[in-house]
This record gives C-alpha cells, sequence and structure tokens, in this order.
C-alpha cells in the first residue's frame, strides 16, 4: 500500500471513528434532556416526513457527512502544516460554532418541512426552527454540539499525521 | 354530537377542588389527561402515564392547569363524543353557548407528514349567541418542582422553556403572558359559527413538530374521532348496560399502553380513598391482580389484538424477575418503584401525603400467582398459543411457588401489617397449580403432574379446614381470623369455588350482614385493623360488581340484574368509576378511573349476559 492510500485508509477508518463519537455525544445529550437537536432528523426530514425513516435517512446522510468533513479537517492541518488533538479540539469547536450561528438559523429557508416563526406552521412546514444558537431546542444546545463537535476535531486531529 | 347529557351549574367558587366525579379522561394510550366540568385539564403527565406531571391542580390549586371556559356560563353541559374519547363541553351563557372539544388526537398509521410525540387538541365553537371565551395556560413541571419560562416563537405560538423537553401552545385566541414564566392568558369574543383552536405540542427528545390550526386541526380531530368510533364499533356486547359497558372498554382502551401491552390501574396519583385521609396511592403502574380481569374483558367483548398485547407484556415483564412475581410492574416492567413524598403538595382537598411510586411493590402476596397462571389459561382457552421459553418460564415459577404456598403474605389488599395466611392467597396458589395442570396437558410445561395433584389437595385441605369458619359460617379473611373479607367472592369466578355451593352462599350471606352498608360492600371491616393504615375507607368499587357477577353465577340473576342496575347509578356523568364508592351517596372517590373498577363491571355485566335464565 503506497502512502497516499494509507492516509486514505486512515482518514476513512478515524473519520467514521470521530463521526460516531459525535453522534454519541449528541445522542446521549438528548436522552439526558440536555438537548432536543438531532441533525440525523433534521437531514432526514429534508427527504421523508415519515419520521422513522427520516431519522434512519438521516443518520445514513449524517455519517457519511462525517466522513466527507474527515477530509476536509485533513486539508485543514495540511494547510496549517500541523496536526494533533488540540488544533483538532480548536477546529471542531469552531466548527460547532459556525454550525449553530449560521447554518442552523438559514434552516427555515432552506428546509422544505421547517416551520418559520415569521408565517407559523402550514402545510408540511411543522419541525419547529432551532432558532440563533439553536437554543429553541435547550438552553444548553450550544454546549453540547460546541463539546460533540471539539470531541470530533481532538480524534481526528489525534489520529492523522501529516 | 354529545353521547351522554349533564346539566349543572358552574362549580361554587367555595370549594376549589372539583368533585372526582366531575372528571373525564382523555387520551391517547400513552399518556392520559382529566378535563373537569369547568373545561379546566388539571391532571396530565408526560410523556408517559407515569411521567411527572405539567398539570396538577388536581392534587394541589397551584400545581398547574390548562383552562378554556365562556366567561359567566351559568350551565355546564357534557359528553363524550359518541364512541370516542374525545370529551364535548358546552357552557351555557345568557348570551350565547361554547362548545369546547377536547382529545388527544392520533396520528394516522401511515403518517406521512410529520407529527408531534403527543398534541392535546382543544377547539372552541360558538354555537349560537355571542360569548366571550378565556384561556388560562399555568404549566408546572415535575408537580410544580422545576421553574420554567416562556419564550414567544413568533406565530408558531408560544414554547416552554427550561424543561427537559420541548412544548410549545400555539392558538389564535391571542395569548399574552400576565405572570412571567407562570401564566399565560387570552380573551376572545366569538360569534354564532366562529371556531377557535388551542394546541399543546409536545415532544420530549426532539425538535417539536407544530401542526397547524384551522382546517388542518379539524381534519386531525376528525381522523382521531373515526379512529375511536371505529375501534369501538368493533365491541362484540348486546347485553345489559351496553353504554357503559362500551364506556369501559374505551376508558380501558386509554389505559393501556400503545407501545407496551401494559394496563396501568389508574393514571393518577394520591386521590384519597377518604376525605382528608392517608390512604392515598400512586396507581399509574400495572398490577398482576388486575390481569386474568383485564383480559377477561379484552377478551369477552372481541378485543384479541389488546389481550394479546397486555399477555405478552405480562410475560415479558415478569421475566425480569423470574422466577418470583412482584405486585406490580411500570409500563416497561421497571421493577424499583421506589415510593416517595411531595411534601410541597397540599393534596386533593388536604388529603395528604401525596405519593409517587409505590412501596407494595415489593411485597409478597401469593395471590399474584393464581391471577397470572389464570391469565395465560384464560389466553390459552381463547385459543392462544405458548412457546418454549413460555413455558420453561411457567414451569420455573410452579418451581418457585412450591416453596412459597406455605408462607404468610401481604394478600390481595397490601396490608401494611405483619403477614398472615390470607385464605384468599391460599385459594389462589391453589388456581396456580390448577391451570399449570390443565396448561401441562398441551404444552411441554415440565413439571411433576402427580406433585401438582398433590399440592392441590393439601392447599384445598388448608383453607377448607381453617379458612372456612364453622361458627360463622363464612370463608374468613385468614386462617383462625373471625372476619370475612370481599375478595373471597373471587373464589367462585377463579374456579376454586362452584358458583352457589353451600360455602360460597353461606359466604356470601355473611358478607351482606357485616360488609354491606347502605347496599354497598366494604373489601374488609375495621380497615386500620386490617391493613395497617390509620382512618377508614369507602366501598370498593370492584368489589360490588365481584358480587353482582357472583349472583349471576351462582343462578341469582334477578339479585344480580337489580344489583348491577344499582352499581351503574354511581357511575359519573360521562359513565366512569373510581376506585371507591362514597358510603354516603356512591360518588366516585379515589384515583379514577379505575381500570379494576371497569373490568369488573364489564365482567359482572357479561355474567349476567350470559347467565342462562337472563
Amino acid at each position: 500500500m503506497d502512502a497516499t492510500a494509507a492516509q486514505i485508509l486512515r482518514i476513512l477508518v478515524w473519520g467514521l471513528a470521530a463521526t460516531a463519537a459525535l453522534t454519541g455525544v449528541m445522542f446521549a445529550a438528548q436522552r439526558l434532556g440536555y438537548s432536543r437537536l438531532s441533525l440525523p432528523l433534521l437531514l432526514g426530514t429534508m427527504f421523508t416526513g415519515e419520521r422513522s425513516a427520516a431519522n434512519a435517512v438521516g443518520l445514513v446522510a449524517y455519517l457519511l457527512g462525517g466522513w466527507l468533513f474527515a477530509f476536509g479537517y485533513y486539508f485543514v492541518f495540511a494547510t496549517l502544516g500541523r496536526a494533533g488533538w488540540l488544533p483538532g479540539a480548536l477546529i471542531g469547536a469552531a466548527h460547532g460554532v459556525v454550525l449553530l450561528v449560521m447554518l442552523l438559523p438559514m434552516m427555515p429557508h432552506l428546509h422544505p418541512r421547517m416551520a418559520s416563526e415569521y408565517e407559523g406552521p402550514g402545510g408540511k412546514r411543522t419541525l419547529q426552527p432551532p432558532g440563533f444558537l439553536a437554543l429553541n431546542y435547550g438552553y444548553r444546545t450550544p454546549l453540547t454540539t460546541i463539546l460533540a463537535h471539539a470531541l470530533y476535531g481532538a480524534i481526528l486531529g489525534g489520529q492523522i499525521t501529516l | 354530537m354529545a353521547a351522554a347529557v349533564a346539566l349543572s351549574p358552574p362549580r361554587a367558587r367555595t370549594d376549589p377542588f372539583p368533585a372526582i366525579g366531575d372528571y373525564a379522561l382523555i387520551g391517547n394510550c400513552r399518556t392520559a389527561a382529566l378535563v373537569s366540568r369547568d373545561g379546566a385539564i388539571e391532571w396530565l403527565c408526560l410523556p408517559t402515564f407515569s411521567s411527572p406531571a405539567l398539570f396538577a391542580a388536581i392534587l394541589d390549586r397551584g400545581a398547574g392547569h390548562f383552562t378554556i371556559r365562556a366567561a359567566g356560563a351559568t350551565l355546564v353541559e357534557r359528553g363524550y363524543v359518541d364512541g370516542t374519547n374525545v370529551i364535548a363541553t358546552t357552557f351555557h351563557t345568557p348570551s350565547g353557548r361554547l362548545r369546547l372539544t377536547d382529545g388527544f388526537t392520533l396520528a394516522a398509521p401511515a403518517a406521512t407528514e410529520l407529527y408531534p410525540q403527543h398534541e392535546l387538541l382543544r377547539r372552541m365553537e360558538c354555537v349560537d349567541g355571542e360569548i366571550e371565551i378565556e384561556v388560562s395556560f399555568e404549566p408546572r413541571w415535575d408537580f410544580g418542582r422545576v421553574r420554567h419560562r416562556f419564550a414567544r416563537r413568533g406565530r408558531l405560538g408560544w414554547s416552554i422553556t427550561h424543561c427537559p423537553f420541548g412544548a410549545i401552545l400555539a392558538s389564535d385566541v391571542p395569548l399574552e403572558e400576565d405572570r412571567p414564566g407562570a401564566r399565560l392568558r387570552g380573551r376572545a369574543r366569538l360569534r354564532a359559527g366562529d371556531v377557535r383552536w388551542a394546541m399543546l405540542a409536545y415532544d420530549q427528545n426532539e425538535a417539536v413538530v407544530v401542526p397547524p390550526l384551522g382546517a388542518a386541526a379539524q381534519r386531525r380531530l376528525d381522523h382521531t374521532i373515526g379512529w375511536w368510533r371505529e375501534w369501538s364499533a368493533r365491541c362484540r356486547y348486546d347485553g345489559p348496560h351496553r353504554d357503559l359497558v362500551k364506556r369501559s372498554i374505551l376508558a380501558l382502551k386509554l389505559m393501556a399502553c400503545s407501545t407496551t401491552g401494559a394496563v396501568i390501574a389508574a393514571p393518577t396519583t394520591s386521590l384519597p380513598e377518604q376525605a382528608q385521609g392517608a390512604r392515598n396511592w400512586d396507581y399509574r403502574f400495572c398490577w398482576i391482580r388486575d390481569s386474568a380481569l383485564v383480559l377477561h374483558a379484552f377478551l369477552s367483548l372481541g378485543y384479541t389484538e389488546e389481550a394479546e398485547a397486555f399477555l405478552e407484556w405480562l410475560l415479558h415483564a415478569t421475566r425480569l424477575t423470574w422466577k418470583r412475581f412482584q405486585v406490580m410492574y411500570d409500563i416497561f416492567g421497571e421493577t424499583h418503584l421506589e415510593e416517595r413524598e411531595l411534601a410541597h403538595l397540599t393534596g386533593y382537598r388536604g388529603a395528604r401525603p401525596v405519593r409517587i411510586g409505590n412501596a407494595a411493590h415489593g411485597q409478597l402476596q401469593l395471590d399474584v400467582y393464581g391471577e397470572l397462571l389464570a391469565t395465560v389459561a384464560a389466553y390459552v382457552a381463547a385459543g392462544g398459543d405458548l412457546d418454549k421459553g413460555e413455558c420453561r418460564m411457567l414451569a420455573g415459577v410452579g418451581e418457585r411457588l412450591f416453596d412459597l404456598w406455605r408462607c404468610p403474605d401481604q394478600g390481595i389488599w397490601e396490608t401494611r401489617s405483619a403477614p398472615r395466611h390470607h385464605t384468599f392467597s391460599k385459594a389462589m396458589c391453589w388456581v396456580a397449580f390448577d391451570r399449570l395442570r390443565t396448561l401441562g396437558k398441551r404444552f411441554p410445561i415440565r413439571i411433576d403432574a402427580s406433585r401438582l395433584d398433590g399440592v392441590c389437595e393439601a392447599i384445598r385441605g388448608e383453607v377448607e379446614s381453617r379458612g372456612y369458619d364453622e361458627g360463622l359460617d363464612s370463608y374468613v379473611a385468614w386462617f383462625g381470623g373471625r372476619e370475612t373479607d370481599a375478595s373471597l367472592l373471587l373464589l367462585a369466578r377463579y374456579g376454586y369455588a362452584r358458583p352457589g355451593d353451600a360455602r360460597m352462599e353461606s359466604t356470601w350471606r355473611y358478607m351482606r350482614r357485616t360488609l354491606q352498608r347502605d347496599g354497598l360492600l366494604l373489601r374488609y371491616t375495621d380497615s386500620a385493623r386490617f391493613d395497617g393504615v390509620a382512618g377508614a375507607e369507602n366501598s370498593f368499587a370492584a368489589c360490588n360488581f365481584w358480587a353482582a357477577e357472583y349472583l349471576a353465577n351462582a343462578g341469582h340473576e334477578k339479585a344480580a340484574a337489580a344489583l348491577l342496575g344499582r352499581l351503574c347509578g354511581h357511575a359519573n356523568d360521562v359513565g366512569l368509576f373510581a376506585e371507591e364508592m362514597c358510603l354516603d351517596d356512591g360518588a366516585p372517590v379515589g384515583n379514577f378511573p379505575q381500570a379494576l373498577t371497569h373490568v369488573s363491571l364489564v365482567s359482572a355485566a357479561v355474567a349476567l349476559y350470559q347467565a342462562p335464565t337472563a
């Protein structure tokens, strides 16, 4: 196996592990009542309104996304010229902040099943929007989301070598 | 639209608590709420029956409610929408009438759009004239122990924040926060034909789904009404008191958890068995002692799916404690139901303590073995099957009971006094071994048949010699005792004794002399001495129906019909019964509504219907 193939394999393996850890923390936060943010549900309901199918589709999409993001993290580490658990955790935390501040608040405009506080529910649009920092899904949501993404970054940063 | 009609003036403001019989039950087979005649939802636990309460005004006027009513109402009329668990309350005012329709919506089985985990939907319609409606929303999470806040979510409504769940209240009646974090209020003036909605959507772990109001809400309500009507139309009973039997099975369906199959004893906790008394227990669990009657009620009315689900739950839940049976389990089969007191609540009309959890879960009650095996046998007799694992489990239970049956226990009434050799418990051990004998002829239950014969003979010898008092001419509550106990009526129902035989007849005569008060039956005399809990109690409602069933089966059909007719007169205005009946006027008291009372009513009615000369 040449060095490139070994590196890709390493990213794939640790990308999956980091995604599993991220998902586990987010899921635990939900079950422990800290947050109601379920990224798989939000992703899945973009494709179907059937809750169980949405959760399954969303989980698959989320795992694939986690893998793809692992390559993105590799390029960031390569650009910085250094990896390691601390830079990884910082990049992960920044990733979480971007998600909370920019991506999730935009969801009502992008998501076919998400309601808006301006227009109210109607037709298919019945899902509660996340709001600023996804605070609508529980006031600890920013904390758990940033921690979970920091863990994702730390695992990748700690395991990927440049 | 309303099936039953009852007119009464709105509750006098001097007594802040409605009577127990003033409530009606609504729900979605996962949780349930009590709605008062005043349009106030005063009891709702979320997300399941035994979860903490969001509204608990029934136990403390400050513990939360969700009220909708017409200002200045002078009369209130209400009834379930025919064949459903949706309640319609009509408020009469000098200027017009408001019809309030309350229910939990049920999602279509193949729903292709999102729906919340729970949706409580309230429809307000001005039927004629002009009226002013008042909406007051005062949730108090976890029996009022958690301080939450409200957040306005634009056109989505108001959300309750700082709680471990998501809940949104949406309404087309404008609501404002008049006590921060404590209350939302709104008023609106409606003319004839105007309709308004209020909807509480709840999701435990995910983003809340907020279904639209208006025409979409009407479709959801219509679907729910249609579902209940279709379900209740399957009721296979055409005998006496058909309406009450049908209402009983509808109430029972509400108390049967759709996700597990468990049937809870009642959806409430700590509604007292006597005014200001201490006999306040949490009934939001599943009692094995009720199981045979529950299964019989479902099977006899044609609801085999519910019976199968319940039996599956029963066999699954009891596996956790195999080979020993616990008295009760929670709806998920959880066995540790620690009892705690909620000292901050006043209790219903001052009846303290308010308890959650139930300490009786750890008691030894030998009758549960007989009840569970009778349930399995009834299921098999109705065409059910047992797999190898279940046969192994039953054999293990039999082995365990060989060791246990000679032990004293707390008995069917869960006494908190010292254990005794209760006659009913011993007879139910006979029932357990007898059913094992019967089941062993059809299924590979590895247990020695001659040993079963021997133990059955030994138990019968003990019961007939020590559990029957020749002087009193009656079976007695415990070996060597001098008083009887109404549970002994069930000896005939479970096949230990033949209905109408000399000993059962004389026991019934003795019960009438010693346990009957103004036509209502006590479960035992001298409550405090019998069960070790201070204070007296009212008439345990199920015992009265057991008496009617006994009379029907013993060939006294006329007396059974008369008794059943009188008892049915004690239902509240929407056909519901509580745990007990007040000795003064027969009014419902105690936890409400009570599954055991309703299944006992069904059993008595079916027995009377099937009686040869009925």
